[in-house]
């Protein structure tokens, strides 16, 4: 069986597919404790995260505080709204300053793609990317593929369409990695004003020209939220227009293997990216998702708490 | 066969055990009732198995089998060491107020049945907790016994012992590794 010799996750670019589906693995194992009545392990005792979030966040936050809490371990959570950022203090000298404190796993999220390359140069405890700017979110490209694995028992050569805001989408970046190393093809559609240059030599990729051309005979159909916070002003005329030619709804899901899972990593612009009956339809693993990210998170936790540093 | 591996049981010693270790069960406990048998991930789980099929030619009934994983309750996860893979605990029924036979392969220094035990206790409040093992090579670090033993082997801590399994997850052999 496979080691997990990482001591950060920071992006599924620098895993390895053998990482991969140990870290899925492990989460398929860890989903039981969730069920219990005592929802609780011993395993991370003694252990500290601090979750350190530079950026708003529901799930992700929640669900990396509920697994470190599954697991036993002291979690802390840090909001820059509420912390001393908002006086003038660097993202080095924040964590420098946390470290003294001695924790063992730092959390973060924060807006500037590959921050967490620069923090893992300056610290010596586990740091978990929750999403850096435009680069990855690990942790949710992990899940995506914990739930297509549930739904399809594999994930090669399965067909995956994610459509949307691909330029400024760090689902979009790690899921991708994910995908392609684990054998699935995966098919992109989007504006071109969000579709980023090169991003068919991430491997076996496809952009399509139109959203139709994604969706045809998908096995897996993603959607990827309007960023607006990202954007400037002029990557779409407006929200209704991007709706028509991008947006999900009972007539071009039907272009679709009959039963595709519809996937969104969330928070979702109801009417916008996609239709409310596609959000609570019977296709939607939305919530499945959500559920997932706690076992996922709890078996990245676990594997950086046996690494080395490297 | 090399000088360093030696044959301590075959397969129908294994079987001969197993049979007399399910009649012990049932005489303990005076019949089958409320009793669980829970087997530790991965050799406990097969020989759970295998004692359940016993029960269930003497007494013609079926007793619920589970499994344990006690990756998670290692007392050596809290170091930097590489962490186990981690397999499925799978307890599909209650075990409020059952008489739980935890099964494993071979009893060593105890701590494997210490995290077995703290894992149950997470399921729920059991009538109570019995040890069964195919092997019970002694150093105990902890003050574990087993209620029912396979075979007592002598062994000193540089040997290993091991339950040897088929394809078909059917055991074959125990053997000792000097």
């Amino acid at each position: 069986m496979a080691e997990f010799k990482h001591k950060h996750i920071i992006a599924l670019r620098d895993l390895s597919k053998e990482d991969i589906e140990l870290l899925i693995s492990t989460a398929e194992s860890m989903r039981e404790i969730n069920s219990r009545d005592i929802k609780k392990v011993p395993t991370l005792r003694g252990k500290t995260i601090i979750n350190l979030f530079y950026e708003a966040s529901t799930r992700t936050r929640t669900s990396f505080e509920i697994a470190g809490k599954r697991l036993s371990a002291d979690t802390v959570n840090i909001t820059t709204a509420s912390s001393s950022t908002t006086k003038g203090e660097t993202l080095a000298d924040t964590a420098l300053n946390l470290l003294a404190m001695k924790p063992d796993i730092i959390v973060m999220r924060h807006s500037v793609s590959g921050s967490h390359y620069f923090l893992a140069n300056k610290i010596n405890c586990s740091i978990i990317n929750a999403g850096d700017g435009a680069h990855e979110h690990p942790s949710q490209g992990l899940l995506d593929l914990l739930t297509m694995k549930d739904r399809f028992g594999r994930l090669d050569g399965l067909k995956v369409a994610i459509v949307g805001d691909i330029t400024h989408s760090r689902v979009a970046r790690s899921n991708i990695q994910g995908l392609t190393k684990l054998g699935s093809k995966v098919f992109l559609a989007g504006p071109p004003t969000m579709m980023p240059p090169g991003v068919e030599k991430l491997g076996d990729v496809t952009v399509c020209t139109s959203m139709n051309e994604a969706l045809q005979d998908a096995d897996v159909v993603m959607m990827l939220r309007i960023q607006q916070e990202r954007q400037g002003k002029t990557l779409m005329p407006n929200a209704r227009e991007y709706s028509r030619y991008f947006g999900l709804n009972p007539g071009n899901i039907r272009l679709a293997k009959p039963g595709a899972m519809i996937m969104h990593p969330g928070p979702i612009n109801r009417g916008v990216e996609m239709s409310s009956s596609m959000v609570d339809g019977e296709q939607s693993w939305i919530l499945k998702q959500v559920e997932n990210g706690v076992a996922v998170r709890m078996s990245m936790l676990y594997h950086v708490c046996g690494g080395e540093l490297e | 066969m090399a000088d360093d591996h030696t044959v301590l049981m075959d397969g129908a010693g294994i079987k001969r055990a197993l049979t007399r270790i399910a009649h012990e069960v049932l005489e303990r406990n005076k019949g089958v009732a409320d009793i669980v048998l829970i087997g530790i991930r991965s050799g406990g789980v097969l020989l759970a198995e295998g004692i359940a099929q016993q029960i269930s030619v003497i007494e013609g009934w079926d007793v619920p089998v589970g499994a344990v994983d006690i990756t998670l309750y290692r007392d050596d996860c809290s170091g930097q060491l590489p962490h186990h893979p981690v397999g499925k605990t799978d307890i599909p029924f209650s075990l409020e107020a059952k008489k739980v036979v935890l099964v494993d392969d071979v009893l060593y220094t105890g701590r494997t049945i210490r995290a077995a035990m703290d894992a149950l206790m997470d399921f729920g409040r059991p009538k109570s907790i019995q040890l069964a093992v195919l092997i019970d090579r002694g150093h105990r670090e902890l003050p574990i016994r087993a209620d029912f033993v396979g075979r007592n082997v002598p062994t000193s801590q540089k040997e290993n012992v091991q339950v040897v399994f088929d394809g078909l997850n059917q055991p074959i052999e125990v053997v000792l590794e000097k």
